[in-house]
């Protein structure tokens, strides 16, 4: 992200939204709403005098502590490691632009006098050659499954969480501690917390075998503390991966087989784990002192209007739909549109990394290429028949037709290149102006009476007798 | 013994789910009678409603349409939605023209699904055997004469 921001060749726009996207392949109108941040990018050096200064103290939950740490309305976005490395001012947060009565103390702060309140929304158009649809995950919400006591207690913690404990810029730096601040002794793991299950996802989030036996190792190299981890199945593969199950294996981490079943907080605030271990064959009941639930990856709640933006399609558990599960993983249905990451399926980091990198690389040929190569299969008009009813105009799904005025009326005009065959404007045509290419009426005509020229195999076998 | 009835079908299948199931049903070597004759089109929003009423005028005894599931399986975004509008007219339309209901079936079927595809030839070709010929190209002809 670094490298990414610091490039010449690369505009960063935070902050900013796609609101929509025009055009095709090797020519996009991309419209994009850039929030204000009320910081003069060019004027801030982010030292965070502001965040000191602001006069907010009790804040808001702080989203990149995972709700574990506040932060005041002026701040430096994650913890002061974001890219670009500026402060922000949250507008839903900050008192005098959402109830217009504060000091303004981080305008007194600031060296450089980069705030400013005067900042307003801008819509910003761009026009590209090629998309990459990059939006990540989100991480499944716990609080659906009562079971597991999520929110009950301070100490039932989801992975995100316990990541934000063990950092060193997190809000006990980097110590793992129990909310009595106290080394726990004990520490239960939970696995496929809302993956591989009928009620909430059924597949497999991936990750989160291996990040769980992460946590079990810093759990047990920093605490010393008994790690139990619940799992249904350990799901090692990839390089190296197996080799590190067996090294926390030889950690003295306990692997009981069976899904965690449910967390109780009891009466004096222990929390109970209970389980079945299907390998003995018995329900257990294990009592710790921290839980640990690896929760499902999920696709970005506002996904659905992620997909209608670009014109991509969604899988059925929710992810971006790729073109081919084998052969076109990163692209989509649309061309000059390709996918990076978790949008399109839960992925690890070396996973996400190759497909990025992959989509990244057929942007950029398709780019220097010039030229894009055009399915012959697509819809043409004949402009004498075409008596400019408009009915094809609505019913496209890619936008590809136009109306264009010729000398009496006008007449509809497909772009071959935002064309991809489907023929529906074919079908519906009136006037039959538009041919579909290589599955024009005519052919599909012939097609029906060939199959009733030629006999089939039982009145064959009595002409034969 | 009376000789079986053997019914022509046609099937208009898109090219992306349904035609993609009944390759996966034949490449799987599912069991499904022989009757239904496949035409290939790129989307079911391409079948034009005169495709079917042709198919019933050259012989059939029986149409299959089927494209992907709506709303979010189509290839081409929503043209199942436009089937989906279109299937209902032509019910009507063969109902005015005497053709029994059940020689004409309209649905989705995904490319995963080859299981459902095969069913849905066994279970058609029953049900339009049972209807008996539809001898429509005879009654065509003869009034012309």
């Amino acid at each position: 992200m670094m490298d990414a921001g610091r490039h010449p060749n690369i505009e960063l726009m935070t902050y900013s939204e796609v609101e929509e996207v025009s055009g095709y392949v090797g020519h996009f109108k991309v419209k994009v709403r850039q929030r204000p941040r009320y910081v003069d990018m060019a004027l801030c050096t982010g030292c965070g005098e502001c965040a000191e200064a602001c006069v907010f103290k009790k804040g808001v939950p702080n989203e990149f502590d995972a709700g574990l740490s506040r932060r005041r309305a002026a701040y430096m976005p994650m913890n002061g490691q974001g890219v670009p490395m500026k402060a922000v001012i949250d507008d839903q947060a900050c008192l005098f632009l959402a109830r217009g009565k504060c000091t303004q103390a981080c305008m007194e702060a600031c060296p450089t006098g980069a705030i400013n309140f005067e900042q307003k929304e801008e819509v910003v158009e761009l026009n590209v050659g090629a998309i990459i649809v990059a939006t990540g995950f989100a991480m499944f919400d716990p609080t659906r499954l009562s079971a597991f006591s999520y929110g009950k207690s301070p100490d039932i913690i989801d992975g995100l969480q316990f990541e934000r404990f063990s950092s060193a810029t997190g809000p006990t730096q980097g110590q793992i501690l129990t909310a009595e601040g106290k080394k726990p002794d004990r520490v239960a793991i939970i696995h496929c917390v809302g993956s591989r299950d009928e009620h909430t996802h059924s597949y497999c989030s991936r990750v989160c075998c291996m990040y769980s036996m992460k946590h079990a190792h810093l759990v047990r190299d920093k605490t010393g503390a008994e790690v139990f981890e619940f799992y249904m199945d350990i799901r090692a593969g990839g390089k190296d991966y197996e080799e590190f199950y067996e090294r926390v294996q030889e950690e003295g981490v306990y692997f009981v087989r069976g899904r965690g079943a449910e967390v109780l907080v009891l009466d004096d605030g222990q929390l109970q784990v209970r389980a079945e271990n299907t390998v003995l064959g018995i329900p257990v009941q294990i009592n710790v002192d921290m839980v640990i639930l690896a929760t499902a990856m999920e696709s970005q709640p506002d996904a659905d209007k992620v997909a209608s933006i670009f014109g991509i399609s969604r899988s059925a558990n929710g992810f971006f739909q790729e073109a081919h599960p084998k052969l076109r993983p990163f692209h989509t249905n649309t061309d000059g549109v390709f996918l990076a990451g978790a949008c399109q399926s839960p992925k690890d980091v070396p996973d996400t990394v190759a497909h990025a990198n992959a989509a990244a690389t057929e942007a950029l040929s398709l780019l220097s290429r010039g030229e894009v190569v055009i399915s012959p299969t697509i819809a043409v008009v004949d402009e004498q028949l075409c008596s400019g009813c408009k009915t094809c105009i609505s019913l496209c799904p890619y936008s590809a037709i136009s109306f264009v005025s010729r000398d009496i009326t006008g007449v509809a005009e497909i772009n071959e290149a935002l064309c991809k065959g489907c023929g529906t404007c074919v079908a519906a045509c009136p006037a039959g102006a538009i041919t579909a290419r290589h599955f024009s009426d005519q052919q599909i005509m012939a097609e029906i009476e060939g199959l009733f020229r030629i006999p089939v195999a039982a009145e064959l076998e009595k002409e034969l007798a | 013994m009376a000789e079986q009835f053997e019914p022509r079908i046609v099937g208009f299948l898109c090219n992306w789910c349904t035609y993609t199931a009944a390759d996966n049903a034949g490449v799987s070597r599912m069991e499904q009678p022989p009757n239904v004759d496949i035409i290939r089109v790129m989307c079911s929003g391409r079948i034009d409603p005169a495709f079917i009423l042709k198919a019933f005028a050259e012989g059939a005894d029986g149409v299959i349409v089927s494209g992907c599931h709506p709303p979010g399986d189509c290839h081409y975004s929503n043209g199942n939605f436009k089937t989906f509008r279109r299937m209902p007219l032509v019910e009507k339309v063969l109902e005015q023209y005497g053709i029994e209901a059940g020689r004409f079936h309209w649905g989705w079927i995904s490319g995963a699904e080859a299981v459902k595809w095969a069913q849905l030839v066994r279970d058609f070709t029953e049900q339009v055997r049972a209807l008996g010929p539809l001898n429509w190209k005879r009654e065509l002809t003869s009034k012309e004469d």
